[in-house]
C-alpha cells in the first residue's frame, strides 16, 4: 500500500513538467533517430547564429607565422595554407552551408509545389505539356543542370542557391503533382469551383494547404541535398568563391595539395559537411514517417 | 507488347528533343564563347575583334541561332556529333577515350552498391528494429551523407599514411593491364558504390517489410516453410523489383555525373570532359555530352518500364 503515494507522487511530478518539455520527451522516445538530428541541426543552427562570438578567430584573418599549423592549443582545428583558423572558418561555413541549403529548398520547394499543384488543378493539356517539361529537366544530371546554371549566372552564393534549386523544382514538382491530383477530386475543391472562386484562389487557399506534408518532406529532403551539392560545386571552384569561409571550399586545392602533411585541413571541413546533411537526413526521414505513412516506402 | 513497346520507344524522341533545345538554349546564354576562351586561355585578352570574328566564322558562330541549331539537329539525325569547337577533332574520338573508363567506372560502382544495399536491406528489414537494423539504417543515411569526393580523399589519405602506397595516377585500360587498372578504379568504384548503395538499402529494407506483412507470406509461414525459403522464393523477388528500378536509373547519371569524385581520383572520365568543355565553351562538345547522358537514362528508362509490362501485365492497358 505504501507504493500508491509514491506513484502517485511520480504521476504527479510527470504532470507538472511544462507540456513542450514532455512533447520533446515523447520525440527523444518515440524516434531516437530523429531526435539525433534535430540535436545535430540546432547544433548547427546555434554555431551559425552565433558565429561572431564563438569564433576565437577571424575566419578571413591571415597569419603567415602560422601556415599549416598542426591543431595546438591556439589552434584546435589546425590553420590552413594562408594560417587562417580552421575552426573558425568552420563556424563561419555553416552559416554559408545553412544560408544556401535553406535558400535553395525553400525555392525549389516553392516554385516546384506551386508548378505541382497548377499541374494537377488544370489538368488536360496543360498538365501534359508541364510533364513533358520535367521529363525534359528529370534526364539532366543534377550535378550537371546545377554545373550549367553556375556557368550562366557566374559564381557567388545567391546564383549558387538558384543553381541548386533549379534541378530541385522538377522533383519537387513531380511528387507534389501525383499529391495534388487526388485532392483535386475532392469535393471542397468542387464546391469551391461551384462557389466561384478563382483559379488562383481555389489553388493557393484551397490545394496547396493539403498537400503541405510532401512539401515539407520533400524541403527537409533537399536541405541535406543542397548542402551537399554546394560542397561539390564550391570543391569544384564553381559554387562559393573565396575568401568566403565554406565547407566545400575548406577542401579545394591546399587541402588536398598538402593532404599528407596538414591531413587536418581535409578532415575537419569533410567531417562537418557529413555530420550536417547526416542530421538533416535523419530529421528528414523521422518527420515523414510522422507526417506521411503512406510514403514510407519512397 | 510489341504496340507497348514501339509506343514508349516513340515517346523518347520528343523528350530527347527537348533536351537538345535546353542546352542548346542554356550553353547560349552563358557569356562568352569558344573564341574568346582560347584567347583569355593564351593570355590575350585584347585581340582584334576581326580576327575572333573570322574564327567564328569557321565555326560557324556567326549563324543566326536556328541554323546553327538546325544543322547540329541534322548532324544528330545521322549521328554525326560534328568537330569538337576547341581541338577540332571528331567529338566520337573525343568521347570515345573518356567512355571506357566511365563505363567501367559506372558497372563497378552499381555493383558495389547493389552487393552493398540487398543483402543489408534484407537484414534490416528481417531485424526491425533491433540494433542490427539500426546499425544498418545509420550505415546508409551516413552514406548518404558523406560526399563521396571527401571519402575519396580520406582513402586516399590514408592509403598513403597507413601503407605509403597511392592508386596509380594515369588510366591503364582493362585490357592492356587489368591489375594496374582496377588498381586505380576500385577506389573510386567504392566511394561512390558505397553512396549508392544507401538509396537502394533503404528501398530495399521498406519493400522488403511490406511484402512481408503480405497475406501469401503469412501463409507459406503457415504451411510450415522454412523462413530461408519464404524468403528468398515468395518475398525477395516481389520486393526486389523497385530496388533494381531505382538502382538502374542511377546508372546512366553514374556516368556521366561524377564530376567531383573523378576530379579527386584524377580520372579522366566524361565528367571531367563536361567540366573542361564549359571552362571551355565548347558547345558543340557538350551538347553531344548531354544528349549521351540524356539518352543512356532515357534508354534506361525505357528498359525498365518494358520489364514490368514484361512481368506485370496490368501495366500493358494503362
Amino acid at each position: 500500500m505504501a507504493a500508491t503515494p509514491q506513484t502517485l507522487d511520480q504521476l504527479a511530478g510527470a504532470d507538472s513538467r511544462p507540456r513542450w518539455v514532455s512533447a520533446i520527451l515523447n520525440f527523444v522516445r518515440r524516434r531516437p533517430l530523429g531526435a539525433i538530428g534535430a540535436a545535430i541541426i540546432l547544433v548547427m543552427a546555434l554555431l551559425a547564429a552565433t558565429a561572431n562570438f564563438i569564433a576565437p578567430y577571424d575566419p578571413l584573418a591571415t597569419d603567415y607565422g602560422a601556415m599549416l599549423a598542426a591543431p595546438n592549443a591556439q589552434h584546435w582545428l589546425g590553420t590552413d595554407a594562408f594560417g587562417r583558423d580552421v575552426l573558425s572558418r568552420m563556424i563561419y561555413g555553416s552559416r554559408t552551408a545553412l544560408m544556401v541549403g535553406l535558400g535553395a529548398s525553400l525555392l525549389g520547394a516553392v516554385f516546384g509545389s506551386l508548378i505541382g499543384v497548377a499541374s494537377a488543378y488544370f489538368g488536360g493539356r496543360v498538365d501534359l505539356v508541364v510533364q513533358r517539361v520535367m521529363d525534359v529537366f528529370f534526364a539532366f544530371p543534377v550535378i550537371i543542370l546545377a554545373l550549367a546554371v553556375v556557368a550562366i549566372l557566374g559564381t557567388g552564393v545567391g546564383n549558387v542557391i538558384l543553381a541548386i534549386a533549379t534541378p530541385m523544382v522538377p522533383r519537387c514538382a513531380r511528387v507534389v503533382r501525383s499529391s495534388a491530383l487526388s485532392v483535386r477530386e475532392m469535393p471542397y475543391v468542387d464546391a469551391a469551383r461551384a462557389s466561384g472562386y478563382g483559379h488562383r484562389r481555389i489553388i493557393l487557399r484551397h490545394m496547396l494547404p493539403n498537400v503541405m506534408a510532401p512539401i515539407l518532406i520533400m524541403a527537409t529532403a533537399f536541405l541535406g541535398e543542397a548542402i551537399l551539392l554546394e560542397a561539390s560545386l564550391s570543391f569544384l571552384g564553381l559554387g562559393v568563391t573565396e575568401p568566403t569561409a565554406a565547407w566545400g571550399l575548406m577542401l579545394r586545392g591546399a587541402a588536398v595539395e598538402f593532404a599528407e602533411t596538414a591531413p587536418w585541413m581535409a578532415f575537419f571541413p569533410g567531417l562537418a559537411i557529413s555530420l550536417a546533411v547526416f542530421g538533416f537526413n535523419l530529421f528528414g526521414d523521422s518527420l515523414r514517417d510522422a507526417l506521411d505513412p503512406r510514403l514510407r516506402t519512397q | 507488347m510489341a504496340f507497348y513497346i514501339l509506343k514508349r520507344l516513340l515517346a523518347i524522341i520528343p523528350t530527347l528533343f527537348g533536351v537538345a533545345v535546353l542546352i542548346f538554349l542554356l550553353l547560349r546564354v552563358v557569356p562568352g564563347d569558344v573564341v574568346e576562351a582560347r584567347y583569355m586561355s593564351q593570355g590575350s585578352q585584347f585581340q582584334s575583334q576581326d580576327l575572333m570574328n573570322i574564327e567564328r566564322k569557321k565555326l560557324g558562330l556567326d549563324q543566326p541561332m536556328w541554323k546553327q541549331f538546325t544543322t547540329w539537329m541534322g548532324g544528330l539525325v545521322r549521328l554525326d556529333f560534328g568537330l569538337s569547337m576547341w581541338t577540332g577533332s571528331p567529338i566520337t574520338e573525343e568521347i570515345k577515350l573518356r567512355f571506357a573508363l566511365s563505363l567501367q567506372l559506372a558497372i563497378m560502382a552499381s555493383t558495389t552498391a547493389v552487393l552493398l544495399a540487398i543483402p543489408l536491406g534484407i537484414l534490416a528489414a528481417i531485424k526491425q528494429d533491433t540494433w542490427i537494423d539500426y546499425a544498418v539504417r545509420v550505415f546508409s543515411i551516413a552514406g548518404l551523407a558523406m560526399p563521396s569526393f571527401w571519402l575519396g580523399i580520406l582513402m586516399i589519405l590514408s592509403m598513403l599514411i597507413f601503407f605509403k602506397w597511392l592508386p596509380p595516377m594515369v588510366f591503364t585500360p582493362l585490357w592492356v593491364n587489368p591489375w594496374e587498372n582496377l588498381a586505380q578504379l576500385i577506389w573510386p568504384a567504392l566511394a561512390v558504390g558505397y553512396r549508392y548503395s544507401a538509396v537502394g538499402t533503404r528501398m530495399m529494407r521498406s519493400t522488403m517489410l511490406e511484402v512481408l506483412r503480405e497475406d501469401y507470406i503469412r501463409t507459406a509461414r503457415a504451411k510450415g516453410l522454412w523462413l530461408k525459403l519464404i524468403l528468398s522464393r515468395h518475398a525477395l523477388k516481389n520486393a526486389i523489383l523497385p530496388v533494381l528500378t531505382i538502382m538502374s536509373l542511377e546508372f546512366a547519371f553514374l556516368l556521366g555525373g561524377l564530376v567531383v569524385t573523378e576530379q579527386v581520383f584524377n580520372l579522366n572520365g566524361l565528367g571531367m570532359l563536361f567540366v573542361e568543355g564549359i571552362a571551355r565553351r565548347d558547345y558543340t562538345l557538350i551538347q553531344a555530352l548531354v544528349m549521351l547522358v540524356a539518352t543512356v537514362f532515357l534508354l534506361v528508362n525505357f528498359l525498365v518500364d518494358i520489364a514490368y509490362a514484361w512481368l506485370d501485365p496490368r501495366i500493358r492497358y494503362r
